[in-house]
């Protein structure tokens, strides 16, 4: 018993008291999604890079995904701790530049893009297109556009909109790629539809247990499987109406004392010692120009769709409405 | 002595009202008809039920307001006055000290108790493993070792045979004596009061009339008496 | 009287325990201005009220004939079978879900059953399947809770049935229905609304849209619509439907008086013969087996698992099992001076109390403490004390429901004897609680340190990047693409919540039967 006890005693101060920071160095504090500060994502990389050349101690505070760090950002508002937040994507600039809590980041733009993207005040540090993804041993030839999917027989797990960002992206993609015939297509999807989960890794688990043929992730989910588990089973269906894409983006907030470390921090995204870690940490593409691991990626979308923030924010609520009319049944 | 002073009960449509005392040393039954209150005005005395008013004074010393454990008396209840998961000796051990840190001495005290009530060597049982005559026995080997000036009795003997009970009646009385206490016993068996019993109180009609030489009253019952005892 | 400064101490601790659930919705209501409901939130009240109704009677339903068989056969191996049995309860949501649908789903072990034998796919995807999986995730709960009461029957009582020459129905009637008739409500209360503030379940197994509850509702108050106000409104009125639930229960239940005290003879139920036998065991290899299969598969898909793990499980592990142990300490030390007062008679308002955490939204209540502590302490600081805190508030009323009968028997049969030897304070709980409560006391403190274990709760709001519990690293994992890594650590996790429970529920029978 006593070994135990004493490893619970030396275990509770870490539970209670996170870095005890050296009083001198200056902290740097980034708000961002939880899978991008996990052991496997690029944060801790990411975090020993920075330091290197700062002089500064960069610490992140986590919360959900994209749009909990936004909720929590709104309830925090200007007495934030976070210098800077990284992680959500153009579906929420909208609201976050609505909000006035962020600042101009003064970087130079993104350069490694599919389509133009400038924002004063997010700038992008990496990006995917959506896309289904299926298992080539067990779906030979996989419909190719909306339609085809929704006559098919085959089965699909997507993610709910109101709980994941994954699922509202599909929800932009349909809208930015059908309009006002958005519901149509919905209605030809329901019955391919198994199931709708509340986040992406429920869905991707789903399909990977064999339970649907499909499942709505990135077209870089695939290389996942080929770099790190030598497995080439795995790919993406390309549509004919194009892939809506994911930017993900990085802001300054308005309210930071240290405006200079935290720009300092936002040019480094951009920089080879940011960008090469995302690739195969956060399984998606770089965001400034950057050779790709051999064999990340197979073949790129025709087309890519993206709707502007403020089309993406005054489509998502008749969007959802839609979706909820079509698959309420 | 213990005295009653205009102490008034109630409950609902209950109400019960006593206002006398008793002299030390004296043995009184508690008698009437089943619902009269004979167990209620026991549990005010004992301390488990707030009267509405009045006092209960023993020997000049209020008990009105002291926790049940604190009230300078030892109860028997009916049934389970012993604790299942305790052994004899222990549930013994809990009158001389209740957080059961016994001394030697303490334990020799034990020991002696239980012969007293011819339960030698049986310290160690449990009560499941006794009859329920040698449970009364224990619970009165208690009460000497608790050795209080009052002694509330439940009918606690109203399970045993005519011949068990009527030598417990008889060892009660001996322990009685030995512990110089007031012994006032709750019981529906008018032979109970008379063998055992100076004096009976009477409960009936809302009241619990002051004590009565019980052979004297037992011979020219009143009327809520009589009509008990089916005369 | 004696009794009166711990009422005092279980009044100050429901208040807190009222104003730590409603406190937060405040919270949130006033930073948003106001409280608000719309008209489509009553698709999500609808829906929600039918799964959680309907769960609730299903697994009642199902726990009397197999509590009963429990509680009247013995056979080798039942010990073994009751604890098993109770592993479902103890799974977090996504664990469960993902070993339900080994067995239950599309590609799962009965379908490729069936389709061998040329049979018709099943599908698990729809309100039945968010109906397997409720029963699936609290049946356990309600096995556990009727047969404590069938055991909790004196013997006496029994051998009186069988001198009067019972049959097995005259026993049911006379002994085991008002047993049942005090504990049902209880135990469906208690599953209405955990399933109340399901979310995850009925939306994965739901199949879509149309299964939406109202936790749902509230994640997209918060998220989609930054709707605040909203969201306040949806978990004031999910936690309002807790309330009456509880309130119904008392109703139901009343305050019945326990079964009696006995002398601590062996249970003498004898097992009756003929169809009742083949009856009885029908339903133990029928939960034996809806409740073990997905329990297996979850560890056939764990154990490959294992050898991905990352060297990260272990401290997360020991940091969970900490705050597990704490939590249950804590949990069980409240838990047993609310049950003190109100089997001595306290205020029910303080059995209210315990009883709603249960519908509280774990969203809203996330958000409201971390909108009240903000202001004083950053979040990260605060992790550990309101991961304890919101640990104990959802396993309290849990741990309520099983200490209050066996507290009130106690009360009943023994309260008198005890204050009349001035068997108080320390000694009362050393010589009486302890000896006389053991088991149930290892019962409730095992199942709160597993709850605590397996629960993801808030910590996800407040923690900073070094302090991931297992949960949260079953959770990077998968977010990881590491699903198999995940499989293995989620299998750490079940067993050392089950090792947890385990340890203290035998320790506290071993206790109690010395």
């Amino acid at each position: 018993m006593r070994p135990f006890l004493a490893a619970c005693f030396l275990t509770l101060p870490s539970l209670a008291l996170p870095g005890l920071a050296v009083a001198e160095t200056p902290v740097l504090t980034v708000m961002t999604y939880d899978s991008f500060t996990s052991e496997w994502g690029p944060g801790p990389a990411i975090e020993k890079a920075f330091e290197e050349h700062c002089g500064c101690d960069l610490r992140f505070i986590t919360g959900g995904d994209g749009a909990a760090l936004l909720a929590r950002l709104q309830l925090e508002g200007a007495s934030s701790e976070a210098d800077i937040v990284l992680g959500l994507d153009t579906n929420l600039t909208a609201q976050a530049q609505a909000s006035g809590l962020f600042a101009p980041h003064g970087a130079d733009p993104a350069t490694a893009l599919p389509i133009p993207y400038q924002d004063p005040l997010f700038l992008p540090y990496d990006w995917g297109w959506f896309a289904f993804v299926y298992d080539k041993t067990r779906t030979a030839m996989p419909p190719e556009d909306f339609r085809a999917l929704g006559d098919s027989d085959l089965k699909i797990v997507i993610q709910d909109p109101r709980s994941s960002t994954p699922g509202l992206g599909l929800l932009m993609w349909v809208k930015a790629a059908y309009g006002d015939q958005a519901p149509d297509i919905w209605a030809g999807l329901s019955d391919n539809i198994l199931t709708v989960t509340p986040g992406w890794s429920e869905a991707y688990g789903l399909f990977l247990e064999g339970e649907a043929d499909m499942v709505l992730s990135y077209s870089t989910s695939p290389a996942y499987h080929r770099l790190a588990e030598q497995d080439d089973s795995k790919d993406w269906v390309e549509f004919a109406e194009g892939h809506y894409l994911q930017i993900e983006v990085a802001g300054l907030l308005a309210s930071s004392k240290q405006p200079e470390l935290a720009r300092e921090f936002l040019t480094f995204t951009q920089s080879p010692a940011f960008q090469s870690v995302i690739p195969e940490t956060n399984w998606m593409y770089p965001a400034a120009s950057q050779t790709l691991p051999e064999g990340f990626e197979t073949h790129r979308p025709a087309k890519s769709l993206l709707l502007g923030a403020d089309e993406a924010l005054e489509a998502r609520a008749t969007a959802l409405t839609e979706w909820q009319a079509a698959l309420g049944r | 002595m213990f005295r009653l002073d205009n102490l008034v009960l109630a409950q609902k449509d209950f109400r019960l009202t006593a206002d006398w005392s008793i002299r030390p040393g004296a043995k009184v039954a508690v008698i009437g008809p089943s619902g009269a209150g004979k167990s209620s005005l026991l549990a005010a005395i004992a301390g488990f039920y707030q009267p509405v008013s009045g006092r209960v004074w023993l020997d000049q010393r209020d008990l009105t307001a002291l926790p049940p454990g604190e009230r300078p008396l030892s109860v028997l209840f009916q049934d389970q006055n012993l604790f299942p998961h305790l052994t004899l000796a222990q549930n013994l051990g809990l009158g001389i000290r209740p957080d059961l840190r016994l001394s030697a001495e303490d334990h020799r005290r034990i020991d002696a108790a239980l012969e007293r009530v011819q339960l030698q060597g049986l310290g160690k049982r449990k009560p499941a493993e006794i009859s329920g005559g040698q449970a009364s026995r224990a619970a009165l080997a208690r009460v000497l070792l608790r050795a209080r000036p009052l002694l509330l009795l439940d009918e606690p003997f109203a399970a045993l045979g005519p011949a068990l009970k009527s030598g417990m009646l008889d060892l009660l009385a001996e322990v009685a004596a030995e512990s110089h206490a007031t012994v006032l016993m709750v019981t529906h068996d008018p032979g109970d009061a008379l063998q055992f019993a100076d004096e009976t109180v009477l409960v009936a009609d809302g009241v619990a009339h002051p004590p009565a030489a019980t052979a004297a009253l037992f011979s020219s019952p009143p009327e809520a008496l009589a009509a008990y005892l089916g005369r | 009287m004696a009794s009166r400064p711990r009422s005092l101490g279980a009044g100050a601790i429901s208040a807190g325990l009222l104003a730590l659930i409603l406190g937060p919705i405040a919270a949130v209501a006033f930073h948003a201005g106001g409280l608000s409901l719309g008209a489509a939130d009553l698709a999500a009240l609808r829906f929600t009220l039918l799964q959680a109704s309907l769960s609730a009677l299903i697994s009642a339903a199902l726990a009397v004939p197999v509590a009963k068989a429990l509680a009247r056969r013995r056979f080798p191996g039942r010990g073994l079978l009751i604890t098993l049995m109770g592993a479902p309860f103890l799974l977090p949501v996504i664990v469960a879900v993902m070993g339900l649908i080994t067995v239950f789903g599309q590609a799962g072990w009965i379908n490729s059953l069936g389709q061998s034998l040329g049979l018709p796919r099943i599908s698990i995807y729809g309100l039945h399947g968010v109906l397997i999986a409720h029963v699936f995730l609290n049946l356990p709960l309600a096995v556990r809770m009727i047969l404590q009461g069938w055991l909790s029957i004196p013997a006496e009582r029994f051998r009186l049935g069988q001198s009067l020459g019972f049959t097995p129905r005259d026993i049911a009637r006379h002994i085991e229905r008002p047993m049942l008739a005090q504990l049902l409500p209880g135990v469906l209360a208690s599953i209405f609304a955990i399933c109340l503030t399901s979310f995850a379940v009925a939306l994965t197994l739901g199949g879509g849209p149309a299964a939406t509850t109202l936790e749902l509702a509230i994640y997209q108050a918060i998220r989609f619509e930054f709707d605040l106000a909203h969201a306040a409104g949806l978990a004031l009125l999910q936690t309002g439907l807790g309330a009456v639930a509880a309130l119904l229960a008392w109703q139901l239940a009343g305050m019945r008086a326990g079964p009696g005290a006995g002398l601590d003879r062996p249970s003498a139920l004898m097992p009756p013969t003929g169809w009742r036998r083949i009856a009885d065991g029908f339903w133990l290899i029928f939960a034996a087996a809806f409740l073990l299969l997905p329990l297996t598969a979850m560890a056939l898909k764990g154990l490959p698992g294992l050898t991905a793990l990352p060297a990260s499980v272990w401290p997360a592990a020991l940091r969970s099992v900490t705050v597990a142990l704490i939590s249950a300490f804590l949990t069980v030390t409240l838990g047993m001076i609310l049950v003190g007062a109100v089997a001595r008679g306290g205020a029910r308002w303080i059995e209210f109390s315990a009883v709603l955490p249960l519908a509280a939204s774990g969203m809203v209540l996330g958000i409201g403490l971390f909108l009240l502590v903000r202001p004083w302490i950053g979040p990260a600081q605060l992790a550990l004390p309101v991961t304890l805190l919101v640990n104990v508030l959802m396993a309290l009323p849990f741990v309520y429901r099983l200490l209050i009968t066996p507290a009130r028997n106690l009360e009943a049969d023994y309260g008198r004897l005890a204050a009349s030897l001035g068997l108080v304070g320390f000694a009362r709980i050393r010589l009486l609680t302890w000896p006389r409560m053991a088991a149930p006391i290892g019962f409730s403190a095992g199942l709160s340190a597993a709850l605590s274990m397996g629960d993801l709760g808030v910590i996800a709001l407040f923690a900073a990047p070094d302090q991931v519990t297992l949960p949260l690293l079953v959770q990077h994992l998968l977010g990881a693409y590491r699903i198999q890594a995940a499989a293995g650590a989620a299998l750490v996790l079940v067993a050392l919540s089950f090792a947890l429970f385990w340890l203290l529920d035998a320790g506290g029978r071993y206790v109690q039967a010395r």
